[in-house]
């Protein structure tokens, strides 16, 4: 074999090692999913969506739980929409180039890197102990729509910067004032992308755990959260709860609650692709 | 009156902003002002070369060097998985693969990383640890390998999709240049194509890494909660945030030592990671510079 040969055989092997790590990855997923879709999927019916929690596997249902996850849904979403895509604006429409906007973007992007858990202690110190909220749903909420800004704010930054500037000196040149035109014209044409990163911060909300539980958010809630001041559980938490203990039965539990929250996490992925994509082919 | 108008709404948005600025404030400043009181209590000396971490039991040491051990074994081990298998699927995607098939793939592999932890938790210690058992039966049923190994396949994405960016950011010309030297695709790969892509790489890889520093719940579930001082993957050990986790589910009253504990683990973990996103960041930075 000559070397041009050898060259061509290695070539050729690196294609199909390449080929396997890229089905790797997507096998195992499939196979995790697979797996917990065994586990789970008998136990899924509507007794456990509404069912309290329980000592006792076979009784317990995820109803607190679920409750909890939607009202931390509501919530986030109320504090952190406004907020995110407001600074996301600021940042790139008003934001003049000098060094406190650039301290504004490196103070974004090393929050993006901070791990959820520092955003627990955070939450726990201020919105816990000094606000004096409690473990309630809303010091939750605040924890989490924190965690979630940063995500938010470059979203905002990267749907308003694809906006072709044409669509904004039109507006100016009929008179229209910087605000009228973010308003009335940016902001439209880019709503898709805004919306798409809300969407996926969200979903990544949805699925936090470790936050949540240094905030003191509990494993067993008897009751469904009435008000933001009210104790509460999310499905991670007792996800991670029905892990923990031994029995086979609430591992059957468990997959049964992964396969759920999955449900709700893909769905949202799958709503922001469909934006994503949808608003992608307005520009191209 | 529409000049006060744009004014507000101008000094608004700004304030929104300014929130961004409070947090890491807010960061910097709970974790600082709990540690000083933690640090009141206990030498800092203790804290750096004492090799027992039991703050709960009744003879407490607190040397942060048992969950810092941890915390490092079970991200070399997800790195391990993540970076051979993650780099690979960026070059196959960017320098071989058709491009409807990288079109499917790509976001197909980012769901990977949607997944809620707590869900990759229970894979670890469901499905690979008795696997695992079943090749290697003196592997513990809490352990940092299979944490690790999970760990590495949430963090596949972060190495290929970035890297692959990088890679498809690279002037067509190079590559092209390269085959015009009667090159293989494998050759400019790695001989062109990598080397000029290296920052942006570097960037992807130093993230993952600080993704799987910070991870908690993957390592709170699977990997144990008995905090020890050593390299050995097989038994139960204990990271960081899966202290910050045990801290909290316990009943600890606030004000008290062990309450402190964990924001002096936390300060620890927020260091590494502000460390590694501060050098990502100014990595990016510079490449930026070179391209644009």
């Amino acid at each position: 074999m000559n070397n041009v040969q050898k060259n061509r055989l290695k070539d050729q092997l690196f294609k199909y090692w390449g080929i396997f790590c890229t089905l790797i990855g997507l096998v195992l997923l499939f196979v995790f999913i697979g797996d917990i879709l065994i586990d789970g999927i008998s136990r899924i019916d509507w007794k456990f969506l509404t069912d309290l929690p329980s000592r006792k596997a076979e009784k317990s249902g995820i109803y607190t739980a679920l409750m909890g996850s939607i009202w931390i849904l509501l919530l986030t979403t109320l504090i952190s929409f406004p907020i995110g895509v407001a600074a996301g604006i600021y940042l790139e429409e008003y934001a003049n180039k000098n060094r406190f906007s650039s301290i504004l973007e490196i103070n974004i992007s090393n929050l993006a890197g901070v791990p959820s858990i520092i955003y627990g202690l955070l939450g726990l110190e201020v919105f816990v102990r000094i606000m004096n909220l409690g473990a309630s749903v809303l010091a939750g909420s605040l924890t989490l729509s924190l965690l979630i800004l940063p995500i938010i704010i470059v979203a905002t930054r990267e749907a308003i910067k694809a906006v072709p500037s044409s669509i904004k000196d039109a507006s100016y040149a009929l008179g229209a004032s910087k605000w009228q035109t973010i308003w009335n014209q940016v902001l439209p044409a880019s709503g898709g992308g805004i919306l798409t990163g809300v969407i996926l911060a969200l979903s990544r909300a949805v699925g936090e755990t470790a936050p949540l539980i240094v905030v003191g958010a509990l494993a067993y809630v008897p009751f469904a959260p009435q008000t933001p001041m009210d104790e509460f559980s999310v499905l991670p938490i007792q996800i991670f709860n029905w892990i923990s203990r031994p029995q086979h039965g609430f591992i059957e539990n468990a997959a049964a609650a992964i396969i759920i929250l999955l449900l709700i996490t893909f769905v949202m992925n799958g709503i922001a692709v469909y934006f994503r994509n949808k608003w992608q082919k307005k520009w191209s | 009156m529409r000049k006060i108008k744009e004014l507000i709404i101008e000094k608004s948005l700004f304030s929104s902003a300014l929130i961004t600025i409070a947090i890491t404030v807010g960061i910097v400043s709970v974790l600082a002002v709990e540690t000083i009181r933690f640090f009141s209590e206990v030498s800092i000396i203790d804290f750096f070369t004492d090799t027992q971490w039991t703050p709960l039991f009744t003879e407490k040491h607190f040397g942060i060097l048992p969950l810092l051990s941890g915390t490092l074994i079970t991200s070399f081990i997800a790195i391990a998985v993540a970076l051979p298998i993650g780099l690979s699927i960026s070059i196959y995607l960017s320098e071989y693969a058709p491009k409807s098939f990288r079109k499917t793939v790509k976001p197909l592999l980012e769901l990977l990383a949607a997944v809620p932890t707590v869900v990759y938790g229970f894979f670890a210690l469901i499905v690979v640890t008795p696997f695992l058992q079943q090749i290697y039966p003196n592997l513990s049923g809490f352990n940092s390998l299979s944490a690790g190994i999970v760990m590495g396949i949430m963090i596949i994405p972060y190495v290929s999709s970035l890297s692959e960016d990088a890679l498809h950011a690279v002037p067509k010309s190079l590559r092209e240049a390269s085959f015009g030297m009667g090159a293989t695709k494998l050759q400019t790969a790695f001989k062109v194509m990598v080397p000029a892509a290296s920052s942006g790489i570097i960037v992807s890889i130093i993230l993952a890494i600080s993704r799987a520093i910070g991870e908690t719940m993957i390592v709170a579930i699977a990997a144990g909660q008995q905090p020890r001082l050593t390299l050995d993957p097989t038994v139960p050990i204990e990271t960081i945030t899966a202290y910050i986790v045990q801290v909290s589910l316990g009943d600890v009253q606030h004000g008290s030592l062990e309450y402190r504990t964990i924001f002096a683990a936390g300060i620890t973990l927020f260091v590494f990671t502000f460390l590694l996103n501060t050098l990502s960041y100014r990595i990016r930075k510079k490449y930026q510079e070179k391209y644009e």
